[in-house]
Parts: C-alpha cells; sequence; structure tokens
C-alpha cells in the first residue's frame, strides 16, 4: 500500500498533474468518465459528492466526455494510450464490444468480490441484470441508468377531437382506430415516435416474443444473425408505413426529435424512453398520461416484457488493487437503495434494484406521481424469454443506423416494409460478421 | 545569359530544405503511412489483437454498394458547394467593387458569416428548415411546399449545400475583392472608351485577369467541400435519409469513431487519399493550363 502509494507519488511527480493536489495525495483517486450534462450530470456529480463525503479513503472524480458514443470513444483510446479511467460509462449498444474486449475489462463480480464490498447481483431486476450478465451468470458491469419505451398520451388533444381520452390503449388494433380517429378530429399529427429502431423493432420483438437477431439475440455467440425481418414484425412497420403515407404518423428523426413536437402539443400519442417523463412533465402545457407501450392482440405471447436502453458501468483493467477497492467500494454505494430510489424519483430512469422499487412505492411516489410505476411493470410482468433477455450484437450503434436508412425509406414511400427489412438484416448481418472477424 | 542564383555545392540548400521535409515526414509520410499499414488489418477496438486481411478491407468496402454511391454523393455534393460558393463569392465581389458610398460596411457585413464555426452554422440551418419547427419550413409550408430534408434525400442535400457554402462566400469573396481591386482601371476604362458594356468588359477582361485567384479557389474549395464540411453533415443529417448526404469523409469518421471499425476506416482514408492526390493531379495539369498569372 505505502509501495503503491510511493509509486503514485513519483508518477505523478513526473507527469506534473494538476489534479494531484495535497489533498488528493492523502486519497486513492478513482476516475469515473461519464456521458451526462445538464440535469442528468449535476444528479451524478451530487452522488460522487455524497460517497467522496462518506469517507475518506478514497476520492472519486467524474469526467463528463462527450455523449454516449463519444464516452466510449474516449475510453477506448485512453486504453489504447495506457491512460484508462477506472469506471467508464458505455450505452447498452456498446455492451457486446466491451463483452468481447476480454483484456480490456475487469468484471464487476469480480471486482466485488475481491474488493470484499456487499453486493447482490440477484437484488437487480431480472430484465436489467440479463443485459449485462453472461449466460453462465456472471455480471460483467454494473447497471446504471436503464430506461423502457412506453407511450405518452397528449388527452386534452383527444378530448378536442372528440375521442375519449380513458379510451384503451393497450393494443395496436386500439391505436390504429385512435389514429384515424384523431386524424378525422383534426389532429394534424396523431403519431410521432423516438429511437424508431429501438422501439419499434428492438423492444417491439421482445414484447411480442420474437427473435430480433438468432442465438438468442446474440447472447449465444458471436456468429448470430439479424432475425427481425419475420412476419410480425414486417406487419407492424408495414402499419405504420401506412401510418406515414396517410398523415397518421409523422417521423420526426433518428433520436428524441419528435419529443419537441409532442411537448409542444402538435402531437397525440408519441412512443418514447420512459426516462423522457422529466422533459415531458417540465415541458408539456397539457393533460398528459404515461400508458404502457401498445402490442398487437392476436400475436402468441404478447405481452412479454419489454427491454432496457441506457447504460452500464464498466470497470477497466490495468490498475493498482488498492484502487480496485475504492472502486468495488464506490459501486457497492451506486447500487444502494436509498441512491437508486433517488436516482429513479428525480430522472424517470428505472428503479433497477427490487429494493429501490420497494422503497420508492413505500415513500408514496406512485401515487404522487402516476404513470411512473408503468415503465417498471412493464419490464418487470413476465420473465425474460431468450427473445426478451435483450440484445447483444457487435458493431450496434451501425446497425441502427441501417435500420434507421431502411426505416426511412418505408416512412418516405420509396420501399415496401418487407424489402427494407430484408435490406437491413443483409447489410447488419455483414456488420455482424466483421465483429465476429474482429473478435474471433 | 542565365540570370538565375545557384547555391554552390549541396550543403547548405539541403539544411534550407530540410525543416519543410521534416514537417512533412512526420505530420504527413509518418500518418500515411500508419492508415496504409492499419488497411491491412482488422483490429479489435481496443488493439488487444488485429488480424492480417490483406486486401480484405478493400474488398469488403467496394463490395459495398452504399460506400460506391458514396463517391457520387461526395462529386455531387464538393461540385455543387464549389460551385455555390464560388459564383455567389463572385457576383457579390462584383457588386462590392462597383460601390462607392459605404462599401466598407457593406463588406464588413458579408465576411462576418466565415466567423461561423461549421457545426453552428449547421445547427443555425438546421433550425430555420426545422421541419416542424424551423421558420423557413413554415413559410414554404405556406406557400404549400411541405419541406421534409428528414426524409428527401435531394432537400437534405441542398440544405447541407447551402449550410457549407454559406460560411465558405465570405472567404472566397474576400479573395475575389481583393483580386478584382488588383485589376487595373486602365484596362478597364480603355475597353469602356471602345464601346464594351459591363457584361462584355467582365467576360472578356476582368475574368480572365481574374483566373488565378479563381483557381486558388478552386482548389482551395474542393479541398473544403472533401474534407472540412464534415461539421455541417453531422450537425444537420447524420449523413442521411439513406445515406444521400453521406460523403467520403463523413463515413471515415461513422466506421471509425462510432463503429470503432478501424481497419475499413483506415481503408476509406488511403482511398480517399489516392482520390484526392488524383484531384490535384488533375487540376494543376488541365485547369491550370487556362490560368493567365
Amino acid at each position: 500500500m505505502v509501495k503503491s502509494k510511493l509509486a503514485g507519488m513519483v508518477i505523478g511527480a513526473t507527469a506534473l498533474s494538476l489534479a494531484w493536489t495535497p489533498a488528493a495525495l492523502a486519497q486513492t483517486e478513482i476516475h469515473w468518465w461519464h456521458a451526462f450534462t445538464g440535469r442528468l450530470g449535476e444528479l451524478l456529480a451530487e452522488q460522487v459528492e455524497k460517497f467522496n463525503a462518506s469517507q475518506d479513503e478514497y476520492h472519486v472524480v467524474g469526467s463528463h466526455k462527450g455523449n454516449y458514443s463519444e464516452t466510449l470513444n474516449a475510453g477506448i483510446a485512453a486504453f489504447r494510450a495506457g491512460e484508462q479511467p477506472h469506471i467508464l460509462m458505455v450505452f447498452e449498444v456498446g455492451t457486446a464490444t466491451m463483452m468481447a474486449a476480454g483484456g480490456a475489462i475487469k468484471p464487476v463480480y469480480e471486482v466485488m468480490a475481491e474488493g470484499g464490498a456487499e453486493f447482490n447481483p440477484d437484488g437487480y431486476l431480472g430484465a436489467v441484470k440479463g443485459y449485462y450478465t453472461t449466460t453462465t451468470g456472471e455480471m460483467l458491469s454494473l447497471p446504471y441508468n436503464s430506461s423502457t419505451p412506453v407511450i405518452y398520451v397528449n388527452r386534452d388533444l383527444f378530448t378536442e377531437a372528440g375521442l375519449d381520452p380513458d379510451m384503451d390503449l393497450s393494443t395496436w388494433q386500439q391505436v390504429d382506430a385512435a389514429l384515424t380517429a384523431l386524424k378525422e378530429g383534426g389532429v394534424d399529427c396523431p403519431l410521432t415516435t423516438a429511437w424508431q429502431s429501438w422501439v419499434h423493432l428492438e423492444n417491439f420483438s421482445a414484447y411480442h416474443n420474437v427473435p430480433f437477431a438468432t442465438k438468442e439475440n446474440g447472447f449465444a455467440g458471436l456468429d448470430t444473425e439479424l432475425a427481425f425481418n419475420g412476419p410480425v414484425q414486417v406487419k407492424h412497420i408495414e402499419t405504420m408505413g401506412q401510418w406515414a403515407a396517410d398523415g397518421r404518423f409523422l417521423y420526426a428523426g433518428r433520436r428524441n426529435e419528435g419529443g419537441a413536437n409532442f411537448r409542444g402539443g402538435e402531437c397525440a400519442l408519441f412512443t418514447e424512453s420512459s426516462a423522457g417523463y422529466a422533459g415531458v412533465k417540465a415541458q408539456a402545457e397539457f393533460d398528459f398520461q404515461i400508458r404502457p407501450l401498445p402490442y398487437w392482440d392476436g400475436v402468441e405471447g404478447a405481452p412479454q416484457n419489454t427491454i432496457i436502453g441506457g447504460s452500464s458501468l464498466w470497470v477497466l483493467s490495468g490498475h493498482e488493487a488498492g484502487e480496485y477497492e475504492g472502486v468495488a467500494a464506490f459501486l457497492s454505494f451506486l447500487s444502494t437503495s436509498d441512491i437508486q430510489a433517488k436516482w429513479h424519483q428525480d430522472t424517470g430512469y428505472l428503479p433497477i434494484t427490487l429494493a429501490a422499487a420497494a422503497q420508492t412505492k413505500d415513500e408514496g411516489f406512485y401515487e404522487a406521481n402516476p404513470g411512473t410505476e408503468i415503465a417498471g411493470m412493464q419490464m418487470t410482468a413476465k420473465a425474460p424469454t431468450p427473445n426478451s433477455k435483450g440484445l447483444r450484437l457487435g458493431n450496434f450503434d451501425q446497425i441502427r443506423g441501417i435500420i434507421d436508412e431502411e426505416l426511412e425509406a418505408v416512412w418516405a414511400g420509396d420501399k415496401t416494409a418487407q424489402a427494407a427489412l430484408d435490406s437491413a438484416v443483409e447489410r447488419g448481418n455483414a456488420l455482424l460478421r466483421r465483429f465476429e472477424q474482429a473478435n474471433r | 545569359m542565365d540570370k538565375r542564383v545557384t547555391f554552390r555545392g549541396w550543403l547548405l540548400p539541403a539544411a534550407l530544405v530540410l525543416p519543410q521535409l521534416a514537417v512533412t515526414a512526420v505530420f504527413f509520410f509518418y500518418p500515411a503511412g500508419q492508415a496504409v499499414w492499419q488497411s491491412l488489418f482488422i483490429p479489435d477496438p481496443f488493439g488487444l489483437k488485429s488480424q492480417f486481411v490483406g486486401t480484405g478491407n478493400f474488398e469488403f468496402l467496394l463490395n459495398d454498394p452504399f460506400y460506391r454511391a458514396s463517391f457520387v454523393t461526395t462529386a455531387v455534393f464538393s461540385s455543387l458547394v464549389t460551385l455555390v460558393s464560388m459564383g455567389v463569392a463572385l457576383w457579390l465581389a462584383v457588386l462590392a467593387d462597383r460601390l462607392i458610398k459605404s462599401s466598407g460596411t457593406y463588406r464588413t457585413l458579408l465576411i462576418w458569416p466565415y466567423a461561423v464555426a461549421p457545426a453552428v452554422a449547421g445547427v443555425l440551418w438546421l433550425f430555420m428548415f426545422s421541419t416542424r419547427v424551423g421558420l423557413v419550413a413554415w413559410y414554404l409550408g405556406l406557400l404549400g411546399y411541405e419541406w421534409n430534408h428528414v426524409l428527401n434525400g435531394e432537400e437534405a442535400m441542398a440544405l447541407v449545400v447551402i449550410a457549407s457554402s454559406w460560411g465558405r462566400i465570405s472567404y472566397n469573396f474576400l479573395f475575389f475583392l481583393a483580386g478584382l481591386q488588383a485589376i487595373p482601371r486602365s484596362v478597364i476604362e480603355a475597353a469602356a472608351i471602345d464601346g464594351a458594356r459591363f457584361w462584355k468588359r467582365f467576360w472578356t477582361i476582368v475574368f480572365p485577369l481574374l483566373s488565378p485567384t479563381t483557381f486558388f479557389l478552386l482548389v482551395v474549395n474542393v479541398v473544403y467541400a472533401f474534407f472540412e464540411t464534415f461539421g455541417v453533415i453531422h450537425t444537420i443529417t447524420s449523413g442521411g435519409p439513406q445515406q444521400a448526404t453521406t460523403i467520403l469523409v463523413y463515413k471515415v469518421y461513422a466506421d471509425g469513431f462510432v463503429g470503432q471499425d478501424q481497419g475499413s476506416s483506415a481503408a476509406q482514408s488511403v482511398i480517399l487519399l489516392v482520390v484526392v492526390g488524383l484531384l490535384t493531379i488533375i487540376q494543376f495539369k488541365y485547369i491550370e493550363r487556362k490560368v493567365h498569372y
């Protein structure tokens, strides 16, 4: 311990590191690179401050490194240069990349066991844990922020169009009828969406218990192939293409551009992440409501459960054992139910531990904020199947880009749903093979 | 009689050229060599392992119809940006050159957009043309035109061309104006006395005398359109819809930094290097002949 500190001092002195303040000398520094700014960044900083104040052995330093892609990129570049942080925030899409990087990461279960920190992986929601756990049940990264798609309803627009705002919208059949009525009632934008691939293909497949990709959506091997051009998905995309053609569905963009249209009161229905709640609540000047994501009535097994989006924390290799003890202590602190419950209530992200969910319920939060419990219920209603555990696909950021392009072709009326999805599968498979080759 | 000054021996000239050579070697040849070397491998993102694939990366790229289409996209985009930014700049410069009163104010205002960073310019134009909340898109809607660059590839291309050309017009304007002012008044006055009208004078005297400036700007603008418009495309379309605005350099970024596919990214850099090299040779070999110095 003394030796490592001395070595640290020498390295610090030679590097003339500005961060090497006298206060930091006495403590072991833990670096955490993350992707949050604004309100989320403040809440994250609050967690770090709380941890730093709770003990004096370790000092966690949080650094913002850009958006999710940029943060992952910064982490990878730093690793190549031997300057990697201890903890790196990686979005769910980058999970397969991290899992394949055996030598670059230190699995969380290992960090926790070696650090002797209190940690119970079974305390996490099954659908959350499954995403970041190996097929043999070892948790590789710590779930941090997770959300799932739901549908937001502008009740005022329903009333204006002469519809009952309390009408049942559990199935897409019912939504279809509602969209027609809204359009006839003079609503310019009956439906819009954010994150089209995530909501209408990835989650859609899980929710209807059909595979998004072979080999358990990639969990069971790198030789997985995309499979989202099946009849259930094609029917859904075809229907949405029809809605787009006759003005019942308005496409606003690949990310959450549609949010502006919904929050501005233009759109009646909006499929978006449950984490969009805070933004809608802050800006909507109308009566809104959160409902579970609709499903197609008649599809066997639907509704199954939806899957998550968000990020998890990966521990990178190449640091001193003493520092990993600090990492373990910090991660263990982050998974306590007080921290988790507060995070869930402040952000609209899911309560990812069972204890945090129970605590939030006991505090009466769901009664005071109706609709915030729906995301959690939707994810935990049924035990996940191999089709609804999540996705583990390499190069997935780019594959999503391909899916976006092909879906845009459907919305523009350039391609049929079948042709677009077939093409997306074919082009995506080429990238999966490249990932397989790079990680053989 | 040879009037050229020559150095005796080779030591001094070598020493004088050395700094330039060193800079070129360190900042050009070394990275370019690295790119060529890396293009032969498929590494994993963390650099833990790497596989030699020979020309595999190039085969993968050239078999991709979207990559081949991106050459056409790049050609269309670069030509349009060069044409629009130089054409408008020349027109404005000719007008500014004729001004007597308040020409200073006029010039200053025209030069301003150059101070705006490409990414910021992209966001500004994006706001104006945003499908539902953009001012321009709204006025177009009043005129009965449904603007939607999110789904319409041609509109997306038009938008990135406008946004990329906008700031560039200022830069070109500066050079054109300086070029115009360097043309001796006496030549133009002589033509005027001979009865040549403004446009006649422009095409027969001004434009040919301006050709060194025009040629310089052509080279510089093509390079700009190839490499520096990345921020605009990233903020406005991210290469979409359906890769309608994915130019070669944007794909290098997307594959290398978003997709972590460094082998493919390196191979694309090499291809880009060859393309720009060929383009420069063409420019200097064929177009420069028409320039009057």
